[in-house]
């Protein structure tokens, strides 16, 4: 019940920032499975080994391959399956925490969500590009192939 | 040109820019050019016979609109393919940069407070806080437009935005109509964080653009940086 709740929770976010970015309609419900689907992996594997980091990098490197290999079949850029789809993994939550210990002066409390905030965006960022290196890899072997 | 300005001032990464514009010049037979991309400005070059012609496009104002990016992008396929010639190419161009393609307002509007009560939900927020967290972020969405209309200063009417979040949020806690303060302010908030600027940043940053890279940073530094002001002057204040 609860999975499903942030199924559909996560489903229906991905798919309204699809509109806020103005999206083309044919790719709402698309982008809004990719984000279901990143979502479902973080959500599993944070509550599996309480690890928030690795299930980040997991969810952005499923996301970002999906979303290439979307691109490819549907003739779209890229960019339109990954922003959609990672904008849940963001941690808004976690920078909203560290910006109100900060007010509440409680600074020791806030360095810490901070330090959590800048891991998980670096996580992010590197799950994108380890993504899109593995794919340049694989599209030089299928190259280099053909070639021989 | 125009594709490239109308892709960077639709959000597009800066070295799809370059590409798209390189791309086109070859397929109308321009071997050597040169495209240097920042989010603020394009120099684009091209050598042929003849004096080398040189051009600058200043970017001044940005905003996502990803129906265009895309839509570009088919036609610069379209014209490397050899389906699109100059005229027909310049004239869908110039028809894509007068278009406005968004969504209506009015859904826009209802996304993002469909989209901040769903965030409150994902934040592990309970559904009797669904209401509040949807009525604050659309209101959050809607004076971040309305603002921005009357001040052109970005980061002030985030700013703003964020300080009517937080503000509406503070009084469903207190009238008993919201329960957690936290988990609401959270998920209005979600609809103004710089999600896309910092996937662009990253990526151009890994791509060598390292100028465009740092500058994208920069400004989804400062987003977040107005965002956290205006709710912390909230939560000073009260």
């Amino acid at each position: 019940m609860d999975i499903l709740a942030q199924l559909i929770t996560s489903f229906l976010a991905t798919a309204a920032f699809g509109v806020i970015f103005n999206i083309p309609k044919e790719s709402l419900i698309r982008c809004g499975l990719i984000g279901m689907g990143g979502w479902l992996i973080y959500y599993i594997l944070n509550g599996y080994f309480g690890n928030a980091v690795l299930a980040t990098l997991l969810a952005t490197v499923f996301i970002a391959v999906l979303g290439q290999q979307m691109a490819k079949v549907y003739k779209t850029p890229v960019i339109i399956f990954t922003v959609a789809g990672i904008i849940p993994l963001v941690p808004g939550g976690l920078a909203y925490d560290s910006m109100r210990n900060i007010v509440e002066n409680d600074y020791n409390l806030a360095i810490a969500s901070a330090a959590k905030v800048l891991m998980l965006a670096g996580t992010i960022a590197f799950g994108l590009v380890f993504s899109e290196v593995i794919n340049q890899i694989i599209k030089k072997v299928t190259a280099y192939r053909v070639k021989g | 040109m125009l594709a490239g300005k109308i892709m960077l001032q639709s959000g597009g990464e800066t070295y799809r820019v370059e590409d798209t514009m390189t791309r086109i010049a070859a397929s109308f037979g321009l071997k050597q050019t040169h495209s240097y991309v920042t989010p603020t400005g394009i120099i684009f070059s091209a050598e042929g016979t003849g004096p080398t012609r040189t051009k600058l496009i200043r970017i001044s104002e940005r905003s996502t609109d990803l129906k265009k990016v895309d839509l570009v992008n088919s036609i610069s396929r379209g014209i490397s393919n050899g389906e699109i010639d100059l005229q027909e190419a310049s004239e869908r161009l110039n028809e894509i940069h007068s278009m406005d393609l968004t969504f209506p307002f009015r859904i826009q509007v209802v996304a993002a407070s469909l989209a901040s009560g769903c965030f409150m939900i994902m934040f592990n927020g309970t559904w009797n806080d669904f209401l509040p967290a949807m009525l604050t972020g659309g209101a959050g969405f809607l004076s971040y437009v309305y603002f921005h209309r009357f001040v052109p200063v970005k980061f002030f009417s985030e700013f703003l935005a964020s300080f009517i979040i937080g503000l509406m949020s503070f009084f469903f806690v207190k009238m008993g109509f919201g329960h957690q303060l936290d988990k609401i302010i959270i998920g209005s908030v979600m609809t103004l964080v710089p999600g896309l600027l910092v996937t662009n940043a990253i990526r151009d940053l890994m791509a060598g653009h390292l100028v465009a890279g740092l500058s994208k940073g920069a400004e989804a530094f400062l987003t977040a940086f107005a965002i956290g002001a205006g709710i912390a002057a909230v939560v000073s204040f009260l």
